[in-house]
């Protein structure tokens, strides 16, 4: 059985809660990767980087060191794809003492509630 | 079951077999909606989740294999079944098709499955009432 691609309804909002920090897993990658497909169905996006998926949004990273691609470069083309609802951790960011110019993108940093509310408002919610 | 009760549930894959419980939870889960006579829309396997679709494995007797199982539901409840293209040929699991494609003598993918992309997962979301995500 196969399905023919389609869209039923346009006001999809799809959330993804990225949780982890770059370059130990591929969970951010997966995330992003996602999240960018979900744009080219011109849906909306809400992206909310949370725990130690904080970590990723910091400046100056190196990971040439580590063989591995920099995120950061993704992180930057967000915005192109239309990816403006983007949602920083408060408490991570205190956490990690972390100010918004430490970051390579705009993010509104947001507790708990705000995500809820996000949360429930979000027609499918892609945690990784 | 009355068919007002129906849900639409898509199924999506991150975890290899064996490491973690999540891909045989996946399973589980999956037989379990249909038990109830839920509808399957698609399932999706992606990351290691394509390690469910290598049809290579060699269980010891008093195992299960998990990817043979899901073969078999798959085949006999006729469901539809996405393997990530991206996250596939990376790890080595590659129909007919692909292998030929890349030259490559032997291929490793059950037939049940097809390999497709990430627009499938998104088509997915739009397309059923549920999407459970199984990962590590």
């Amino acid at each position: 059985m196969v399905h023919d691609m389609q869209n039923k309804d346009p006001q999809n909002i799809f959330t993804f809660i990225s949780r982890s920090a770059p370059y130990g897993s591929n969970r951010p990658q997966l995330c992003l990767d996602i999240a960018l497909t979900v744009t080219v169905f011109g849906q909306d996006v809400n992206l909310v980087f949370w725990g130690d998926g904080v970590l990723q949004l910091i400046k100056g990273q190196a990971p040439e060191a580590i063989s591995s691609k920099s995120i950061s470069s993704t992180l930057e083309t967000l915005e192109l794809y239309g990816i403006k609802d983007i949602y920083v951790d408060e408490a991570a960011m205190n956490k990690h003492k972390l100010k918004p110019s430490d970051l390579v993108i705009e993010a509104k940093p947001s507790g708990k509630e705000a995500l809820l509310t996000i949360i429930e408002r979000s027609s499918s919610v892609f945690n990784l | 079951m009355e068919r007002d009760k129906i849900v639409r549930f898509s199924i999506v894959v991150h975890a290899a077999p064996y490491s973690s419980e999540a891909a045989a939870s996946a399973f589980n889960f999956t037989k379990a909606l249909l038990h109830q006579g839920h509808e399957i829309y698609r399932l999706f396997f992606f990351s290691d989740g394509v390690h469910n679709a290598n049809r290579l494995a060699i269980l010891p007797e008093d195992e299960i294999n998990l990817q043979q199982q899901w073969d078999n539901l798959i085949t006999v409840n006729n469901l539809e079944s996405v393997v990530c293209i991206t996250s596939s040929i990376k790890r080595g699991v590659l129909n007919k098709e692909e292998a030929e494609r890349h030259n490559l003598e032997s291929n490793s993918m059950y037939e049940s499955s097809e390999i497709g992309g990430l627009g499938q997962l998104v088509d997915a979301a739009l397309n059923s009432d549920r999407v459970v995500n199984f990962g590590s």
